[in-house]
């Protein structure tokens, strides 16, 4: 297939700012997802490097505590809603969906356009309410903490939250109508891509979850400004229920973050080991059932909440359960590598530290499940330690071994290897450096959100801001590389990789329409014969 | 006292069989992790593209693989969650004859009184070799009172009573934190829990001067608040009297029957119409907002002496 800069592409298609901002190609959407996630994910990133400066000392001292607690929050409701939840699904998923089943775009492309408008709209007054003098209850709003007592924008921060959530609404809807009614000829669902499972997975979490979260925060603004007793046992409201409907959501948002990574993993790990995918239905059916299981466990955030002793017990039961179909799908990317054609490039670095520090983060959740261990352990580093291993551990070096992936499709240019590798490994080194010795903090009892520290923890605190400085490193070092490549990179083949999936089938950067014709499929995915030589799902783009 | 901290220094025997569990959750993350970076690290090298390896019958059928490791590690899960609950629901059971200590969190420090009537803040002197039992109240939003050296936290959420169990073995000073966010000073909201041998124990409580204990502050508050006006011996009002009343069965006006604990003499005092005691007229009126949650804890303990004289069965 012919290709060079006369080609017109989804890019060069059309080129004013009006072009891009009523787009509504899926691919210019996850670009302009692309931008703004970055944003936020320097702006969260910033805090985070403030924070680890603070606790080089046990006594404080760069910022007093009202900036701190401002510093952690502004980090939390910023990863968490305006970086993680949308990262991969609206991003590597709005380009990829449609062109890994072979279809023009999502079924309903101004719909998606809104989408992002909405999130915009929500990052940005969540934003200015950080800016304007910041909101002091920690990203998760506890009551009556954040209605009776907390200063500053906590009604605002919370209404970008709450317009945001629309944007994942609409996302999950449009994926899951998209998966069930545009998939190409002869795409039956045991030939969908992992990526396509788990990102339909996640679809299902958005839609089902998000409306909770909604609930939760406009009864929090109505007790705010109105006082209508709800939550704040002051005006006869229950401050578990808040705990209970808050973790209803943001349990699940734990998977919303991981379940899309472990998609970009399995579309990975077969490709640069050239051998199918071991146990594939196994994996898919595993994605379903951490969505459903997932919804069950919320209850485990509040052990030593007071919450009923027998509720504890069933919640610790069924968070055993979530954990297994995880532990499977640890093993067969595992076993996919038996008998492969590994090669080293930089996806697949970025999938091993993947493997590895999920598989940290999923063990010590098996300590945070037993009862007692959690107690001790609750709200304290090993909690924080746990999630980060997960949520960026896992989440966030899917994330980046996606972006390197498919950096070919959707630039049309090859970023630098070498370089890359660097960074993978970097990252993954600085990563275990920074948080490591916080499950040893967390043993030893040092509790989350604190500005000031006994000085007997601070050799561990002084490592892990080490680790961050490193951390920085490889998180800034592809905004240079994989900006140089835009400019002056090699141009991508239309199947650099040499992998198997429909998006590899069309040119480097796709034509605004993806492909000339519906591709014919007549295979699963990830099938490779015996010398590990692709065997593509259809014959042409 | 720590050297370079790998582990939290250890106040009670409770703390013991905590570590034996956590050492068990150790040994599993270290083999299971080992076993995954081994197998990456074995493959990586042995398959990697270009090697001579032997990659001839390569394994297709996966379900007996996948049956085998589903059922593993539900397995090995299933016997992690009932170590960490069979320790877990030891701390809900109380032992009978707890030395009673109430305290109350608020923004941002810890208070405490004894039943002697001696008080302090950011402090909490307890005897070694003897169960003690925290009855705790929160003023203003949720904390979490929490010991790291005798593996135990508890929330505290305005509101209601929560109890936290503990025996320390060993005297020392230990950490006291605050667990939970709860604003501006979070981090400076703790002290330190001093354990002690039970004649410095003793000693220490003397020393702390001779006030009322507890409870009779609580018969004082009793008188002051007009609660014995209708519960008092002349009362003129009809209402239940309260000899002999703490730990034993209320039957409720709907028909159902409560122990008289101190979570429910608190919520009678604050919400008098919620539990009604059968034959009465829900005429109490609610002291929500005129007491706070010192003065509360002395009428509670007032109640509580009231009780029978020996609790039944000892």
């Amino acid at each position: 297939m012919m290709h060079g800069a006369g080609t017109e592409n989804y890019l060069n298609a059309e080129t004013t700012l009006r072009s891009w901002l009523l787009t509504t190609d899926h691919k210019r959407i996850a670009l302009l997802y692309f931008a703004s996630i970055t944003f936020f994910f320097f702006v969260g990133g910033v805090a985070a490097a403030l924070i680890r400066l603070q606790l080089i000392t046990p006594y404080g001292g760069l910022v007093g505590a009202d900036t701190y607690n401002r510093l952690f929050t502004m980090h939390g409701i910023i990863m968490v809603w305006f970086f993680l939840i949308p990262s991969i699904p609206t991003t590597l998923g709005n380009f990829m969906l449609p062109m890994m089943i072979g279809a023009r775009d999502l079924a309903f492309p101004r719909l998606n356009l809104l989408s992002w408008y909405l999130y915009i709209a929500g990052g940005l007054i969540t934003l200015s309410a950080l800016l304007l003098g910041g909101v002091d209850t920690g990203w998760t709003f506890y009551e009556p903490l954040s209605t009776a007592y907390a200063n500053g924008y906590v009604v605002l921060a919370v209404l970008g939250i709450f317009i945001a959530g629309f944007s994942s609404v609409l996302t999950g809807l449009n994926f899951i109508v998209t998966v069930h009614k545009l998939r190409a000829p002869g795409l039956i669902w045991y030939r969908l891509p992992v990526f396509i499972w788990s990102t339909y997975a996640t679809s299902l979490i958005l839609v089902l979850a998000t409306p909770v979260l909604a609930m939760t925060l406009l009864m929090l603004a109505a007790e705010r400004l109105l006082h209508v007793g709800i939550f704040d046992p002051a005006l006869g409201g229950d401050p578990l229920l808040f705990q209970h409907m808050f973790w209803f959501y943001s349990h699940p948002a734990v998977y919303i973050m991981i379940l899309p990574s472990m998609g970009v993993i399995s579309e990975i790990v077969p490709c640069f080991a050239r051998k199918s995918l071991f146990g594939y239905k196994f994996v898919i059916w595993c994605s379903i059932a951490i969505a459903v299981i997932g919804f069950l466990v919320w209850g485990h955030h509040m052990f030593v909440s007071g919450q009923s002793l027998y509720a504890s017990l069933v919640f610790s039961f069924l968070s055993y359960a979530v954990a297994v179909p995880s532990a499977i799908k640890v093993f067969n990317w595992i076993a996919t590598m038996h008998k492969g054609w590994i090669r080293f490039d930089a996806p697949m670095l970025y999938a091993f530290g993947f493997i590895g520090l999920f598989t940290i983060g999923g063990l010590t959740g098996l300590f945070l499940a037993a009862l007692a261990v959690d107690v001790h352990v609750t709200d304290t580093y090993f909690v924080v330690a746990h999630f980060h291993y997960i949520m960026v551990g896992g989440a966030v070096m899917g994330y980046f071994g996606g972006l390197h992936y498919w950096w070919p499709k959707i630039t049309g240019r090859l970023y630098p290897e070498y370089w890359a590798r660097f960074t993978a490994i970097l990252t993954f080194f600085g990563f275990n450096l920074t948080f490591f010795p916080q499950f040893i903090l967390g043993t030893l009892g040092m509790p989350r959100r604190y500005q000031v520290y006994p000085p007997e923890f601070q050799i561990w605190h002084v490592l892990s801001s080490a680790g961050a400085s490193i951390l920085a490193i490889g998180y800034a070092l592809p905004i240079f590389y994989l900006g140089w490549s835009i400019l002056k990179g090699a141009r991508a083949p239309a199947n650099p990789w040499r992998a198997t999936g429909l998006e590899w089938l069309t040119r480097s950067p796709p034509p605004p329409h993806n492909f000339a014709s519906a591709p014919e499929v007549v295979r699963g995915p990830y099938c490779y014969d015996e010398e590990g030589n692709a065997l593509p799902q259809a014959a042409h783009g | 006292m720590y050297g370079l901290p790998f582990w939290p220094a250890r106040a009670g025997a409770y703390a013991g069989q905590w570590d034996k569990l956590f050492i068990g959750l150790l040994i599993l993350a270290f083999l299971t992790a080992g076993l995954v970076i081994f197998l990456l690290i074995l493959y990586a090298a042995r398959y990697r593209h270009g090697s001579k390896a032997d990659r001839s019958n390569r394994t297709r059928k996966s379900w007996r693989f996948e049956v085998s490791w589903t059922i593993a590690s539900l397995l090995i899960f299933l016997i992690l969650g009932a170590w960490g609950a069979h320790l877990f629901v030891r701390l809900y059971q109380p032992p009978a004859n707890a030395l009673q200590i109430f305290v109350v969190g608020k923004q941002w420090m810890w208070k405490a009184q004894h039943p002697g009537g001696q008080r302090e803040i950011n402090e909490l002197h307890v005897p070694a070799g003897r169960d003690v039992r925290l009855v705790m109240a929160s003023q203003d939003v949720i904390h979490s009172f929490f010991i790291p050296a005798l593996r135990i936290k508890q929330d505290v959420v305005p509101g209601r009573y929560e109890s936290l169990w503990f025996r320390a073995d060993k005297p020392g000073r230990y950490h006291l934190f605050c667990a939970e966010y709860c604003g501006t000073d979070h981090a400076r909201m703790g002290g330190w829990v001093t354990v002690m041998a039970s004649r410095d124990f003793a000693r220490w409580l003397s020393d702390q001067g001779g006030q009322p204990s507890l409870a009779a502050q609580g018969a004082a508050l009793f008188r002051r608040y007009g609660c014995s006006g209708c519960h008092g011996q002349s009362g003129a009002v009809r209402a239940p009297r309260l000899e002999g009343l703490f730990g034993g069965p209320v039957p409720l006006s709907d028909g159902s029957v409560v122990i008289a604990d101190d979570r429910y003499v608190r919520d009678s005092i604050l919400l008098p119409k919620a539990q009604i005691a059968a034959g009465y007229q829900p005429i109490m009126p609610s002291f929500a907002g005129q007491i706070g949650e010192d003065d509360l804890a002395k009428l509670v303990a007032y109640i509580e002496s009231l009780g029978p004289e020996k609790p039944r069965g000892q």
